[in-house]
């Protein structure tokens, strides 16, 4: 099995928040955490783009890299997962991620920044799989019952697609592949801009 | 006396108030994660597949996420998947 990912088909999108609502009722995330969000861009002009954002699961994750005490780890289907017992709750975490995806909940009587919480690919944490603490701590594991992210399985219009690496860009290239884009929106041109021919001074 | 009685309440209030606070210290080791396919101790496991067996979470995961294909839902409607040439 190749690497669990998400993809957000931004042409289906509709911005709806469906994922964020399904994943904040699975996992019972408290108030003011969110694990999941929908980015619109333009907003408000003809042609208006959203695209659903959360903790990308990145294959050199950058928060692995910064945390200073190494709470993080990855399993083998590629869910970057951390250890709530180990982490302190530092943020460094935040400034390294380039989607935003470590959220800090305000913690006790005193508001005090928590530990830090993100999307788990609803693969859980470190404790036995489908266990109360689990729960308690990371919200539900779904990989482990057998099933994909909540997120992903509720969107309606399925723009949002997550699972195996592969499967899931598959199914994306059926996609633009139907809508007769063809093969011009792959590669390094649609990724980086068409080459620009020299000019001779 | 009176309000010095109501002084002290609200310090007292104020100084114990700590103690609804959840401990936050820092574990000593990382624990190590089972993996997804191994048994779980969850009782909504999707329908008609048990924990335990690699193959068989792998062919679920494999199957669960051709739910996300319409195309493949929908029979005789797949279109080719071979890339199309550009005009």
């Amino acid at each position: 099995m190749a690497r669990m990912k998400f993809i957000c088909d931004a042409e289906r999108c509709i911005e709806c928040n469906g994922c964020v609502t399904a994943c904040k009722a699975e996992h019972d995330v408290p108030w003011g955490v969110n694990r999941r969000r929908v980015v619109t861009l333009n907003d408000g002009v003809p042609g208006e783009k959203s695209i659903s954002v959360a903790c990308m699961h990145c294959s050199d994750a950058p928060c692995m890299a910064v945390c200073p005490v190494d709470c993080f780890y990855r399993t083998d289907e590629g869910v970057v997962l951390h250890d709530k017992d180990v982490c302190i709750g530092c943020g460094y975490c935040s400034y390294a991620c380039p989607f935003g995806a470590p959220q800090f909940p305000t913690n006790g009587t005193f508001g005090l920044r928590g530990k830090m919480d993100k999307c788990t690919f609803c693969a859980g944490g470190p404790e036995a799989n489908g266990s109360a603490a689990e729960n308690e701590k990371y919200g539900r594991n779904r990989l482990a019952e057998g099933k994909l992210p909540a997120c992903a399985e509720m969107c309606a219009t399925k723009a949002l697609l997550g699972g195996d690496g592969d499967v899931v860009a598959d199914i994306f290239r059926t996609r633009v592949l139907q809508r007769g884009k063809g093969s011009e929106v792959w590669g390094w041109g649609t990724a980086y801009g068409k080459p620009t021919q020299a000019t001779k001074s | 006396m009176i309000h010095r009685s109501t002084v002290g309440l609200a310090l007292l209030a104020l100084a114990v108030a700590g103690c609804g606070e959840k401990a936050q210290t820092a574990g000593t080791a990382k624990k190590f994660d089972a993996k997804a396919w191994e048994s779980s101790q969850a009782t909504y496991l999707a329908a008609g597949w048990k924990g335990g067996d690699k193959a068989a979470w792998e062919a679920q995961m494999h199957s669960r996420v051709q739910g996300q294909n319409e195309y493949s839902r929908t029979a005789g409607t797949a279109p080719s998947i071979a890339p199309t040439k550009t005009p």
